[in-house]
């Protein structure tokens, strides 16, 4: 299993590849959407280059949750409900959700994941 | 009418890797004015080209059922012009294909030299609200036809591709 700053260095450089951009600017606190600015399509082309880097399988909807996000089950008035909470929790055990939770918006949620999530979430795919 | 950026397959193995060519001419008229005296085939046609080529090869391979839209180009370089009477080769190459989406590596070459070289990432959208209709399967297969996919391609064990019955 490599160290966490191996895979840091390959999710950073998974992530300068797909996104275009600086290597300085993806440390572990920056937020995938708000300060590295990926779209959803992005997300298609981290998940190929994450696959490729660890040899790892990544299904649909693994790492961003978007059918939790989109499920009139799960969200109420733009907003997530608790169940669709623990749904989050439960599907991404990876992903710090406390600041979200204190205010689910769906709009907010693309601002939640970090690159420190990212690694967390390969770390979690390597020990499975 | 359609813009089109490749005139033909030279090879075109199912699912793997292909070989378009692209014949500049000083007949285009875009080249008229980009331009005048210095006529240039624009990189960001050539991109275009390289998109054809590598989105036909991902639509075969996935049978054209789901709609492949150039989704990102990355890391495009160019190392010199394309002029009229170059004759531009792109070599297309999947690196990885999902049902969602896929990743085409495309070098164009003139001569011996290359050209260009990009990474192309493709979204697979499927049919239905919000996706237009890209192609009607008559005009589609008059392309593919055109394009001598029929005639030249083969898949991986090196059989003849059938022509679709749409």
């Amino acid at each position: 299993m490599p160290s966490r700053e191996e895979i840091f260095d390959k999710v950073k450089s998974a992530l300068v590849d797909a996104l275009g951009v600086d290597e300085d600017d993806v440390t572990p606190g920056a937020t995938m959407v708000g300060d590295l600015g990926a779209e959803s399509i992005d997300f298609l082309d981290i998940v190929f280059r994450l696959e490729k880097a660890f040899n790892i399988k990544i299904s649909r909807g693994e790492l961003f949750p978007e059918d939790v996000l989109s499920s009139s089950e799960f969200v109420a008035e733009g907003k997530v409900t608790p169940a669709g909470i623990a749904a989050l929790k439960a599907r991404m055990p990876f992903a710090d959700l406390s600041k979200f939770e204190s205010n689910p918006s769906v709009q907010n949620f693309a601002n939640t994941l970090t690159v420190e999530d990212m690694v967390r979430y390969v770390q979690s795919k390597l020990a499975a | 009418m359609r813009w089109f950026w490749i005139d033909r397959y030279e090879e075109f193995v199912r699912g793997r890797h292909a070989t378009a060519v692209k014949n500049v001419s000083l007949a285009e008229e875009h080249l008229h004015d980009h331009f005048p005296g210095v006529a240039i085939m624009p990189n960001s046609l050539i991109v275009e080209g390289m998109a054809q080529a590598a989105g036909l090869l991902v639509a075969d391979a996935i049978d054209f059922n789901r709609r492949v839209v150039l989704a990102k180009v990355a890391a495009a370089e160019f190392f010199f012009d394309a002029v009229p009477g170059d004759t531009i080769r792109f070599k297309a190459e999947v690196l990885d294909l999902k049902p969602a989406g896929s990743l085409t590596k495309v070098i164009s070459t003139v001569g011996d030299r290359i050209q260009g070289q990009a990474e192309l990432f493709f979204a697979h959208l499927e049919p239905g609200e919000g996706v237009p209709k890209l192609f009607e399967t008559d005009e589609l297969l008059r392309w593919l036809d055109q394009m001598h996919i029929y005639e030249i391609g083969r898949d991986e064990a090196g059989n003849p591709l059938s022509r679709p019955d749409w």
